[in-house]
């Protein structure tokens, strides 16, 4: 393998625009996710604010966008992510597609990790009088943090590896480049290096999760 | 204080029939009372002490907290209601993300008492009521089990309520913890005056701090009254086998058919029970001091009842037909119930 026909400066700005696609992308997922998955918690049977209707509707809409592949959704999205921030290639075109494919699995994720939640705790807080509201934000999601912290993480690392996919239709980032000389240029090195740099940010992420979660933990 | 009236509460089960879990359930309470109500697993125990907040909701009837129907109030209402009534709990509860401080702040915070120095003040106040004084600054993770039921009830009283509501607040603790938190409850109701409703299996507890009881199977009441009556003469078999069950009290629910010794029984099967100041006199040796009557004690307890001294014998009586009459006659005299098992 001969590394000299590598473009350094290349390599560096495609892992710059992948973390800043995985961080924005982050950042709008949660944006969007964490209220998702705290309604689809409340609404549930037997939750705080049950509501059969709400909760069917907002799972039948989660699970929709879950059953199309990542890829296809990408192409799907083209001209909505136009409309939205005016271009569909590069890093900025790569976000909305992004943010639409992760935001309801990190919804479930959120729901799934609040059902965890001690339902005696939640039971305590309701029988002191405490609004619900109140309880939401001041007990369960606090309870949960360690749970949350851990599906921000994995949510991170999917966005990661779907906005290396994104290279397929235009996106930025390492993705891009692995298909641009790796794929069609046959620079198998190009083609390693991405792949390793990807393996070493995944490590990254899922260690600093893990570290918090564990320092959020008080059980 | 409180007061249930013809309450019922029926789920509907998976497979669609209605099940009843409580009926026709009529209790009184009297402000600054320790009342119990036991019952096996299953009973309703726990899903009555939870319509006296409305954590569940009675399918029919009126639970009148100080006058007031509570099953008629809206949402602010029952938010007002609850910071009213505490309640502690079986598996305590507290915010594992939270310090001890904060878990007793916590209901005082939510609830609009914005003044973070008076709150800071009414922390200190219950951390020393219940003992923990030294522990404000812990998690849950790192206390006992009596520990944790300690920030669960100063977290109860924070509000200052006027009714705790203990749903087997000692069934997940030891029996000495138990013997310590069933102590604080007793000082709470002494010295707040509070009312305290407590649910439990537990013969001991009830027989430890509670004023009056009530029993409960099938999701009714089939027995209630002052514990000492309930538990030295307890009616209904439910009660009898619970009495039975544990330890003391052996002779409350004695059954001569099946006692070892009734074959060898040759004189008069009595059990004598006596309540209050006259357990401590020697009224028996003075009794029997003058009648022409032999006493063999097979079984017995001294002790008491909350603070109510008590006293349970089963005797074997021999002597003549009129002598024992006269035995019973002075018996009756200084307020010793006696009762003739065989």
């Amino acid at each position: 393998m001969d590394l000299s026909v590598i473009d350094w400066s290349d390599i560096w700005l495609a892992t710059w625009e992948t973390l800043v696609m995985t961080g924005v992308s982050l950042f709008f997922t949660i944006l969007l996710g964490l209220p998702l998955g705290i309604l689809l918690f409340v609404t549930a049977k037997r939750q705080l604010l049950e509501q059969g209707f709400v909760y069917t509707v907002l799972s039948f809409v989660v699970n929709v966008l879950r059953s199309v592949p990542f890829l296809i959704l990408l192409i799907v999205m083209i001209p909505v992510t136009v409309i939205l921030i005016g271009t569909s290639l590069g890093v900025e075109g790569a976000i909305p597609p992004l943010v639409v494919g992760t935001a309801p699995f990190f919804a479930r994720l959120v729901e799934n990790v609040l059902r965890e939640v001690d339902r005696g705790v939640i039971e305590a807080c309701q029988a002191m009088g405490i609004r619900t509201s109140r309880i939401i934000f001041g007990a369960l999601l606090p309870e949960a943090l360690p749970g949350l912290i851990a599906a921000v993480t994995v949510t991170a690392i999917t966005l990661m590896s779907y906005a290396a996919m994104s290279g397929v239709i235009g996106g930025g980032g390492l993705g891009d480049l692995a298909i641009r000389f790796g794929y069609q240029r046959f620079q198998t090195e190009v083609m390693v290096i991405t792949v390793a740099l990807l393996v070493v940010l995944v490590q990254i992420i899922q260690y600093s999760g893990d570290r918090l979660v564990l320092y959020f933990t008080r059980k | 204080m409180i007061r249930i009236e013809n309450l019922h509460k029926t789920y509907r089960a998976a497979d669609g029939r209605e099940v009843a879990a409580l009926a026709d359930i009529e209790l009184e309470i009297g402000a600054g009372e320790v009342f119990g109500i036991i019952g096996r697993s299953g009973a309703g125990k726990s899903t009555l002490i939870r319509t006296l907040n409305l954590l569940e909701r009675p399918s029919a009837g009126r639970v009148l907290i100080d006058g007031e129907d509570i099953t008629q109030l809206d949402s602010e209402g029952l938010y007002a209601l609850r910071r009213r009534v505490g309640m502690i709990f079986q598996h305590f509860n507290l915010l594992n993300a939270k310090t001890v401080a904060d878990n007793i702040d916590w209901p005082l915070k939510a609830t609009g008492h914005s003044n973070a120095a008076e709150r800071a003040a009414r922390v200190k106040e219950l951390l020393a009521l219940v003992g923990l004084s030294e522990h404000g600054h812990k998690y849950p993770a790192q206390l006992s089990g009596g520990q944790k039921q300690r920030v669960g009830i100063a977290r109860a009283l924070a509000n200052r309520p006027q009714i705790l509501l203990c749903d087997e607040a000692t069934s997940a603790l030891d029996p000495e913890t138990t013997q310590s938190i069933l102590r604080l409850l007793l000082d709470i109701n002494r010295q707040l005056g509070l009312t305290i409703v407590l649910i439990t299996h537990e013969m001991q507890v009830i027989r430890t701090i509670c004023d009056r009881v009530a029993v409960i199977d099938g999701g009714r009441i089939v027995e209630s009254g002052k514990v000492a009556d309930v538990f030295l003469h307890p009616q209904h078999p439910v009660t009898r086998s619970m009495v039975a069950q544990s330890d003391a009290l052996a002779a409350a629910s004695f059954d001569p058919a099946h006692a070892y010794m009734s074959d060898k029984l040759r004189g008069t099967l009595v059990r004598l029970t006596y309540i209050g100041d006259v357990t401590y006199q020697p009224i028996l040796s003075r009794i029997m001091a003058g009648a022409k009557v032999q006493i063999t004690i097979l079984q017995g307890e001294v002790s008491s009842i909350k603070d109510v001294p008590f006293g349970q014998l089963l005797l074997e009586l021999e002597g003549g037909e009129e002598d024992i009459r006269e035995v019973f006659a002075e018996l009756d005299r200084h307020q010793i119930h006696h009762e003739v098992l065989q």
